[in-house]
């Protein structure tokens, strides 16, 4: 057997619920046992389109909480944006629907081991998995506060029941038109400084994360940023995914973000070299 | 339903318990697919096309799902031979896997310089002589699209390690006549053929309005070029009837397998299929053997180019 995504299975999933929550769709899945496994930061793998499908690749989805009940058994909630055919076909099946699946997949957020300040910073929909992250951090003692953005309100995620384990959430939008105008980055500076963040957890788009990380080397913080980048597999054959990255030794290798991610250390990710030849380096 | 069909199948003078095999490139090393099925129950790994040197490849983006298919620009990305003989092979034949490394170079030298390398170890079934790769800087590196090129690299390559383990060379389809691309490897000393590579192909975004891909083109697989494989498959064994034939592209189903096989296939590979379905080798292999029962064939072999009798 392998080391790599040593806890995955492949499992037919029913859809238990599919509720819209402004630009975004709640899907809850019904996993079974692969639920236990699933750890914050970790994603799965979903079969889009039917049996007759033009569409041959899987589409990956940060899993956002998860939870184990007698009706349903283990069961996964996604937040999804209907952006592509194959996001578009998952928001469009109802109730009692089967998609395959592959769970969990990919490296979770790690967890301090001493309760520590934490702040966890969302983009958009990228906001999804770090509820369920907060959950973790504040029962393992930390203090959990909470930045999330978004170009408008409607891509705003954050669900009443998510804010329990949050100390503090702050929003920023772009047109002003939920919370305060401006960006996740707005005021960064000062709210590591205030709240003395020890680490910061991160989720969204490649320019948010690439932002946060000069902010949080600034400060000496450790900065866990789960990316996205396109997968062809989720599981590691295609090498589709991968992201420049700096070893201990100074060299830069290509990792697959699928499973030396989603979550790296982002200080550790070489973001002005995304999207380009890195050959000779 | 387990069907008593005789699924051993032979490439040269290697010989396989089923025709099934991981497609280059679409396997990695084959810890990942580890996890999903023991990798000693398919035919055989067919590893990623692998360098002289380490070799970080194209920039992203690297892929566009396209319909029924998808296009990939890797560009080769890979540990180099040393550590990959030193770290992946010997994991490899420690799951009982059967093993065929397939070999990429810049030059003709590079891959005599590669099968020196893989004949000083030991366990590897066969060599695929990837001279068709679709994702380097240069199409001219495409040595497949020339029958001379693709003799001078085979013969390289048969100077080297010809008679120890079967070298199989894989073609490009975006040639005029593969056929004549096919007797020149087999000339040269090649024991097989493996067909076919992705087809070469373009996406332009619509919001940047360029290229997708970061390296502008790519290779097409899926599906969408099945028909494509077998038709090259089918005319490859008319012309050369003995020279065994790897066939793959777009292979999802034991249906598709055993068209590529009726065409004139002895074993086949799956590589776009497993992105889709990690499980898929297993699935292919099990619906082969229940149509070939189902056909009256009691063995592989005897399906092997049944559509030309």
């Amino acid at each position: 057997m392998s080391t790599i995504n040593k806890a995955a299975t492949q499992v037919d999933a029913t859809i238990i619920s599919n509720k819209r929550i402004g630009a975004y769709h709640q899907i809850i899945l019904s996993v079974g046992e692969a639920v236990r496994h699933c750890k914050p930061g970790n994603f799965i793998a979903i079969q889009v389109g039917g049996d007759s499908s033009r569409m041959v690749l899987r589409r990956a989805f940060a899993i956002s909480r998860t939870s184990e009940s007698a009706q349903f058994g283990g069961t996964v909630e996604l937040i999804v944006a209907p952006h592509g055919s194959g996001s578009k076909w998952l928001c469009a099946q109802g109730e009692g629907a089967e998609a395959n699946v592959i769970t969990p997949l990919g490296r979770a957020f790690g967890i301090p081991t001493e309760p520590a300040n934490a702040l966890l910073i969302g983009g958009g929909y990228g906001s999804a998995p770090l509820f369920g992250l907060a959950d973790l951090l504040k029962s393992r003692g930390c203090k959990v506060d909470m930045v999330l953005g978004a170009s408008n309100g409607s891509k705003i995620y954050a669900p009443m029941e998510g804010k329990r384990s949050v100390n503090s959430l702050k929003i920023f939008t772009e047109d002003g038109s939920m919370g305060e105008m401006g960006r996740v980055t707005s005021q960064l500076d000062a709210i590591i400084a205030e709240r003395e963040i020890e680490i910061i957890y991160s989720c969204g788009p490649m320019a948010m994360l690439k932002a946060i990380t000069e902010i949080a080397d600034q400060h000496g913080v450790i900065h866990q940023a789960s990316v996205e980048e396109s997968m062809a597999c989720g599981i590691g054959i295609c090498m589709t995914c991968v992201l420049p990255v700096k070893g201990e030794d100074g060299s830069i290798s290509m990792k697959r973000s699928c499973i030396d991610g989603p979550v790296m250390d982002g200080s550790s990710v070489c973001w002005d070299l995304v999207g380009k030849s890195t050959e000779g380096f | 339903m387990s069907a008593a069909v005789d699924l051993s199948t032979t490439l040269g003078n290697a010989w396989f318990p089923s025709p099934v095999f991981t497609a280059s490139g679409c396997a990695s090393s084959g810890k990942e697919l580890a996890q999903f099925f023991p990798l000693k129950d398919i035919g055989a790994v067919v590893t990623k096309s692998v360098m002289n040197k380490p070799r970080h490849g194209r920039p992203t983006p690297r892929m566009a799902e396209t319909p029924s298919g998808m296009l990939n620009s890797i560009g080769l990305q890979g540990p180099g031979i040393d550590a990959f003989l030193a770290n992946d092979v010997p994991w490899l034949l420690s799951q009982g896997s059967r093993v065929i490394v397939s070999i990429a170079g810049e030059t003709i030298d590079e891959y005599a310089v590669l099968a020196r390398k893989i004949r000083s170890t030991s366990g590897i079934s066969a060599v695929e002589v990837n001279i068709s790769c679709p994702n380097v800087e240069n199409r001219g590196l495409v040595f497949a699209t020339d029958c001379d090129t693709s003799a001078r690299v085979i013969e390289g390559v048969r100077k080297v390690i010809g008679g120890e383990i079967p070298i199989i060379a894989k073609l490009t389809p975006d040639v005029t006549n593969i056929s004549a691309v096919a007797k020149s490897v087999a000339d040269a000393g090649a024991d097989g053929v493996a067909l076919i590579n992705t087809v070469l192909g373009m996406v332009i975004n619509l919001d940047t309005m360029k290229p997708h891909l970061g390296g502008k083109t790519g290779g097409l697989s899926g599906p969408a070029i099945r028909p494509v494989a077998v038709r090259a498959i089918y005319q490859v064994h008319e012309a050369l009837p003995d020279l065994p034939i790897l066939g793959m592209g777009g292979v999802s189903t034991g249906r598709d397998a055993l068209e590529m096989i009726l065409a004139g296939a002895s074993g086949v590979s799956v590589g776009t299929a497993s992105f889709g379905n990690p499980t898929a080798l297993i699935s292919i292999q099990d619906e082969l053997r229940d149509l070939l029962a189902q056909r009256g064939f009691t063995s592989l072999k005897q399906a092997i180019g049944y559509a030309h009798r």
